[in-house]
């Protein structure tokens, strides 16, 4: 059970169960769809960007606690940066999830970092990756991603 | 164990009673069974997606690429012979298990998705023109949707599909309301995979008769459960893997009535389909090798031979009674569970028990029962048309075999127990 606690943490339950910046966001500048044909997640990311700062961020739809976790998580973190900045973080959470990040990077993460679990769990890692490429392509103009296989 | 090969030791006759069937006899033909995982047994629930394989299965594989590894219906010689002899004789198996009136009229095929494909192709070309309707019904599996979208679509026909009610039955008035003189087939599920609905296909079959039209049925988690006669049904089409029926993967049957499958065009061209060729012109080999072409999977139909030779030296009427109570017990037990709320509560229903969580998601759910060593199916179960029908993104499913046991059906409880409490 070790990895089942590492992969189930408080903070993910939490917001897996309590989803903060949930719900449609009124007069978004950039929204995407994005789907997970696999487990039947589905996620809409609504944002809106002014000035190269992400000023808002929403997310609604329907996942497993992973994805949810990950999706609110993800807006918390991601409200009031710059593209770049959520670039270069769409990027270190990538890399927590498939391999080992150094110390810079893990504080850069924050509470990002309670996903270093999901590792251990391969098929789960689009479960947490969903959100982000979701927003990305929200960012990039693009309305609908599918996660394939 | 039950040797292959030989029946003597383990032929039940019908009278015995259902204690006979020793479910921990029936587990040591499946050498997988044994397996640990993450330190614990293997409690394998994923029988819908595909089921374990008996020793005697095993062996004929091994047989084969052994010690009579060679092509069939080409060769002269010694090895050849023994192969085509084999690979026929499962042919042969299969017809009498399916109580089909001939051994041509049954189609080595890649899977039940070959077969539905191969009929939507070869019928549905022929068949199938602008205006005209398929009728399928709403549990179908996708394999049992996209082929017809296909032909639809490029023929300009259209698909119509026969509602469910809440418990996941067939509504049979609606359905047949839907019949009429531009349904050029119906297409429907045995059983379905994700609610585990027994349809009754024979009630089916007579009304869309009534009115001349051809049946499909989709049989793939039909036949490891219950007792399949075509010709009882009277179907014009009966489909299924072998992979769930205990057999190896990338074989699969469909049986045809002779009067369409002689009607039809063939489904693709290569060798064994013809009987000669020039650049003119070629003509058709017969029955069934007119829709065998190339190579067929050799091992694997002589595997399937050993599948329906396992199956019925266990007794299909005895493995039935046994997944019935089976299934009763484990509907029993797991709707004890609070918040568990099962899909699909049809009266008739075989294999399967779906189920959803309330506020969990199935994907949680697999992940924790999989670490218990429990393997379930989290997802939508290739039938996303059910989940939208029930409003749930997806479900966790059990499937059983008949290697399942009620300690399994308790392990499993006590794995969605587990959930509740790490998820809590
Ligand atoms: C009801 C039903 N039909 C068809 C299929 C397709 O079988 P296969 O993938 O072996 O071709 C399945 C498999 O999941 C099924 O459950």
């Amino acid at each position: 059970m070790p990895e089942l606690r590492e992969l189930y943490q408080e903070l993910i339950l939490d917001h897996g169960k309590r989803p903060r910046n949930f719900g449609k966001l009124e007069g978004a500048n950039c929204q995407a769809n994005g789907y997970n044909p696999l487990c039947g997640d589905k996620i809409t990311v609504y944002v809106n960007v002014d000035d190269n700062i992400i000023q808002d961020l929403r997310f609604e739809g329907v996942g497993c606690a992973i994805s949810t976790a990950s999706a609110s998580l993800m807006t918390e973190k991601c409200k009031g940066k710059s593209l770049q900045e959520a670039e270069t973080l769409f990027h270190l959470f990538h890399e927590l999830l498939t391999g080992e990040v150094g110390e810079e990077s893990a504080a850069e993460l924050g509470k990002l970092s309670v996903f270093s679990g999901v590792k251990e769990f391969p098929v789960r890692v689009k479960c947490a990756t969903l959100p982000w490429h979701t927003f990305r392509s929200a960012l990039q103009g693009i309305g609908e991603v599918v996660i394939k296989e | 164990m039950i040797p292959s090969g030989t029946t003597s030791q383990v032929r039940m006759p019908a009278s015995e009673p259902l204690s006979a069937f020793n479910v921990w006899r029936v587990r040591e033909d499946f050498p997988i069974l044994k397996t640990q995982v993450y330190g614990k047994p293997l409690v394998y629930l994923d029988n819908a997606a595909t089921s374990q394989k008996p020793q005697g299965v095993l062996d004929a594989l091994n047989r084969f690429y052994a010690q009579e590894c060679a092509n069939v219906h080409r060769g002269l010689h010694w090895l050849s012979e023994l192969a085509t002899q084999d690979y026929e004789d499962a042919r042969v198996k299969v017809q009498r298990f399916l109580g089909a009136a001939e051994a041509r009229e049954i189609i080595f095929v890649r899977g039940a998705t070959e077969a539905i494909n191969l009929v939507a192709h070869s019928y549905g070309r022929k068949y199938v023109q602008a205006g005209d309707e398929i009728l399928i019904t709403a549990m179908e599996h996708h394999s049992n949707i996209v082929p017809w979208q296909i032909l639809c679509q490029e023929q300009g026909a259209r698909l119509r599909v026969a509602p469910i009610n809440d418990a996941g039955e067939l509504i049979l008035e609606e359905f047949q309301k839907l019949l009429n003189s531009r349904t050029r087939l119906v297409a429907v599920g045995h059983v379905s995979n994700a609610l585990g609905t027994v349809n009754p296909v024979r009630q089916i079959i007579q009304m869309a008769h009534n009115h001349n039209i051809p049946v499909l049925v989709d049989g793939a988690q039909a036949v490891p459960h219950l007792k399949v006669n075509v010709q009882e049904l009277d179907c014009d089409f009966y489909a299924f893997s072998g992979h769930k029926f205990y057999g190896p993967t990338g074989v699969g049957v469909l049986y045809g009535k002779v009067r369409w499958l002689e009607e039809m065009p063939p489904y693709q061209g290569g060798g064994d389909m013809i009987s000669a060729v020039t650049f003119e012109k070629t003509t058709y080999n017969s029955l069934p090798y007119k829709f065998e072409a190339g190579t067929p999977h050799i091992a694997g139909g002589i595997g399937l031979g050993a599948a329906v030779d396992y199956v019925s030296e266990v007794g299909l009427n005895q493995i039935a009674a046994y997944e019935h109570e089976l299934l009763a017990y484990a509907a029993r037990q797991v709707s004890r569970i609070p918040g568990l709320r099962i899909i699909g509560t049809a009266r008739e229903k075989a294999g399967v028990i779906s189920f959803v969580l309330e506020g969990l998601h199935p994907h949680d759910i697999g992940t924790i029962l999989d670490r218990e060593g429990i393997a379930v199916r989290a997802g939508h179960h290739c039938a996303m048309p059910v989940m939208e029908r029930f409003g749930v993104p997806a479900t966790t499913r059990a499937s059983f075999a008949c290697y399942n046991t009620q300690e399994e059906v308790d392990a499993l409880v006590a794995g969605i127990q587990k959930v509740q409490e790490v998820l809590a």
